[in-house]
């Protein structure tokens, strides 16, 4: 654990990289960005908990199994997504045209619209849940291992 | 010897890569084939609806890929859980 | 378009493979092994996206963006796949290593080769 003044900015900090991870997972069909990067940038936030606690304290909010779980969940609403499409095709776009994320952008250069993408932000928020959830539970599993602590399922 | 064979064979294999890297063999930086991604970049906003072609690629046209990616991703991390619980639990048993 | 001589990204993806293989071969501990094989990952990430760059291109995103031609997307989305295979593959083969340490008690390779059973 480190010294006060480490553990109090960085408390304050982890709810910006939360916000600005969750922007770039939602965002990520009109701007750079997607499920990937997002996830990416939550789980940096993660680790910057885990160096400032310790990962002792990091286990008492934060439980392997509750991770294991959300990847999981994140799995599943990916494959079910792609299985919705099926009556045209597998990963079939079956939201274009439809009310919901289904407006079509106006063709060549122009500002974005939110309410776009067909599954893609759908997409993007599953493949970010399961990103975050598993590369958590990595950097987890492998600090609570090297500190001698119990590693649970 | 060993190592001489290895430093010779490494040599080879790295004036390979840089002989098919070098013009006459590889086309100039700059100017790839493109016909399927001049389709997707055209297509991609009446296809999909989605401004950002990445993700297009990433989530509708590729989406397989990504599919495989996720797996792996899984197999990845129950991997590591896995050990890391094996490896505990023998400490404690012997 | 300005010409860049003797396709200078592909020569340092080139460069970048061929000193990753050199660890790969000749060094003994592990996790300098496993440090060439993230080099090796990243060559093959640089030459796949100097692969798809056209000449004066801009990023392919519609969202206020200047006229003109667009960078091609195919070889961004491989390798943003390609970049989070890397990272669970390290993962795993970080594990495998700290398994590897507590069973001969070193990190030399050539002693964990003769390990069995």
């Amino acid at each position: 654990m480190l010294s006060k003044i480490v553990r109090t900015v960085a408390n304050q900090l982890i709810l910006f990289i939360l916000i600005f991870g969750l922007y770039v997972i939602a965002h990520g069909h009109i701007t750079p960005g997607g499920g990937f990067q997002g996830g990416a940038i939550i789980v940096s936030g993660v680790i910057m908990l885990l160096v400032a606690f310790s990962s002792k304290e990091l286990k008492k909010s934060l439980r392997e199994r509750v991770l294991s779980i959300m990847e999981s969940t994140g799995a599943l609403i990916f494959a079910a997504l792609a299985f919705a499409g099926i009556g045209t095709v597998f990963f079939y776009n079956f939201l274009v045209g439809t009310p919901i994320f289904g407006r079509i952008p106006v063709p060549g250069p122009g500002p974005g619209d939110i309410w776009t993408g067909g599954v893609i932000p759908l997409m993007n928020f599953a493949v970010g849940l399961k990103v975050i959830a598993g590369l958590s539970a990595v950097v987890l599993a492998i600090a609570l291992f090297s500190s001698g602590e119990e590693v649970e399922e | 010897m060993r190592q001489v064979t290895g430093l010779i064979l490494l040599l080879v294999l790295v004036a390979l890569l840089v002989w098919g890297v070098l013009p006459p063999i590889m086309r100039d930086f700059g100017y790839p084939p493109s016909d399927m991604d001049d389709y997707i970049i055209e297509n991609a906003q009446e296809e999909t609806g989605s401004n950002n072609v990445v993700a297009a690629v990433l989530f509708d046209y590729r989406a397989l890929d990504t599919l495989g990616e996720a797996t792996i991703l899984f197999t990845a991390v129950m991997g590591v859980l896995l050990l890391l619980r094996t490896l505990k639990r023998k400490e404690e048993s012997s | 378009m300005e010409y860049i001589p003797l396709n200078f990204p592909f020569l340092a993806a080139a460069l970048l493979v061929g000193v990753s293989f050199y660890i790969i071969i000749f060094k003994k501990n592990l996790i300098k092994l496993i440090m060439g094989i993230a080099m090796l990952a990243a060559g093959v990430n640089l030459f796949l996206v100097s692969l798809g760059y056209r000449a004066g291109g801009t990023a392919p995103i519609y969202t206020d963006v200047p006229e003109g031609p667009m960078v091609l997307s195919v070889p961004q989305a491989l390798t943003l796949t390609s970049i989070v295979i890397n990272v669970a593959v390290l993962a795993l083969m970080l594990t495998m290593v700290i398994h590897i340490y507590r069973h001969t008690g070193s990190l030399d390779s050539e002693k964990s080769r003769k390990m069995k059973g």
